[in-house]
C-alpha cells in the first residue's frame, strides 16, 4: 500500500512538473531586467563580465548577506567541532601514498595562483570570488589529504576573514562620506576591459575571495579534528 | 544523440548508483561524478562561473566533507 501511494505520488509529482517547466521560454525572451543589465550594465558600472557587475554592483547586499550566512556557518562549526582535544591518544601518523604528496607539492602552488587569478580578474572573465577562494579552499583540502604534518594556523585564517569582511563593509561605507548610497561604486571607472576597473567591483571581490577561501579552510580544519 | 544527452544519461547512472551502493564511499564517490558532470554540463549550456562554482564546491569540498564525516562514523549501511 505505502508502495502504491508513493509510485502515485511520484507520478503527480512528475506530471506538476513537467506541466509547469513546459511553459516557460528558456533563454528566447529576456525579461525588462534582465534587458537593462545586458544594455547598460557594461556601461554604468565598467565592469566586462556583467554577472560579477550584477552580484557586486546591482544586487550587492545579497552578496553581503550570503557572505553573512557563510561567516554564520562556519562560526556553528567552530563552535561545535572547534574544541581542541586534550586527552587524545596520539594516533600513529600513516603517510599518504607517494602519488597523492607529489601530486600535492606540483599542484598547490599552481592552485592556489588560478584561485588568485580569478577572484582578481572576477571583473573581466568569468568567475568571481566564490568560485575562487572555492578552488584556493580545495588546494588547502588536497594538503590536508596527502600530509598530516602540515595544518594551516587558525589564527591566521581567522585574521584573513575579519580584516576581508571589514574590506568589504569598509569600502561599502567609505561611499557614505562621499554622501552616496551604501554600496554604491564612488571610485573611478578607469578604462573598460583592463586590471583597474570598475571602481569598487575589484576590492570587493578580491575580499570576499579571501574571506570565502579563509572561511573553507577553516571548516575543513575544524572537521579534520583542529589541532 | 549530442554529447548533453550523453552526459545527462551517464549523470542518471551515477545518481543511482549513488542511491544504491551500500558502501558510502563508493556512493561518496558517485556523487561527486554527479557534480563534475554537472559542471561540464553548466560549462556546455555557456554558464562557465556557475560550472567553476560546481566543481570547486560540489565536486571537492562536499566529497571531502562526506569524506571526513564517513572517516568519522560508519562506512557501510546497513
Amino acid at each position: 500500500m505505502r508502495k502504491i501511494i508513493s509510485i502515485l505520488l511520484l507520478f503527480i509529482l512528475t506530471a506538476g512538473f513537467t506541466l509547469c517547466l513546459l511553459d516557460i521560454p528558456f533563454g528566447e525572451q529576456k525579461t525588462k531586467v534582465g534587458n537593462y543589465y545586458i544594455n547598460n550594465g557594461a556601461r554604468e558600472t565598467g565592469a566586462a563580465n556583467i554577472v560579477t557587475s550584477v552580484v557586486v554592483n546591482y544586487r550587492g547586499f545579497d552578496t553581503l548577506g550570503e557572505i553573512t550566512i557563510l561567516f554564520t556557518a562556519a562560526i556553528g562549526l567552530a563552535a561545535v567541532l572547534g574544541h581542541p582535544k586534550k586527552n587524545k591518544d596520539p594516533q600513529p601518523k600513516e603517510p599518504a601514498s607517494l602519488i597523492v604528496y607529489t601530486g600535492y607539492r606540483i599542484l598547490f602552488p599552481f592552485m592556489l595562483l588560478f584561485g588568485a587569478y580569478i577572484f582578481i580578474h572576477g571583473h573581466l572573465t568569468p568567475g568571481g570570488g566564490f568560485q575562487g577562494g572555492a578552488v584556493i579552499a580545495s588546494a588547502f583540502i588536497l594538503m590536508y589529504m596527502s600530509s598530516k604534518d602540515k595544518k594551516i594556523n587558525p589564527t591566521a585564517v581567522k585574521i584573513i576573514e575579519s580584516l576581508a569582511g571589514l574590506t568589504f563593509v569598509g569600502t561599502a561605507a567609505a561611499a557614505l562620506t562621499l554622501g552616496r548610497p551604501f554600496l554604491s561604486n564612488f571610485m573611478p571607472k578607469g578604462e573598460f576591459m583592463t586590471l583597474l576597473s570598475a571602481g569598487i567591483i575589484p576590492v570587493i571581490y578580491i575580499a570576499v575571495g579571501f574571506k570565502v577561501g579563509a572561511e573553507f579552510s577553516g571548516i575543513i580544519h575544524d572537521l579534520t579534528g583542529g589541532n | 544523440m549530442t554529447i548533453i544527452t550523453i552526459l545527462i544519461l551517464l549523470m542518471l547512472i551515477a545518481a543511482i548508483a549513488a542511491a544504491v551502493f551500500k558502501d558510502l564511499l563508493n556512493a561518496v564517490i558517485a556523487l561527486c561524478i554527479v557534480s563534475l558532470i554537472n559542471a561540464l554540463l553548466f560549462y556546455f549550456l555557456h554558464a562557465p562561473d556557475v560550472a567553476m562554482a560546481e566543481a570547486a564546491i560540489g565536486a571537492a569540498l562536499v566529497t571531502a566533507i562526506f569524506v571526513i564525516v564517513i572517516k568519522k562514523t560508519t562506512r557501510y549501511e546497513e
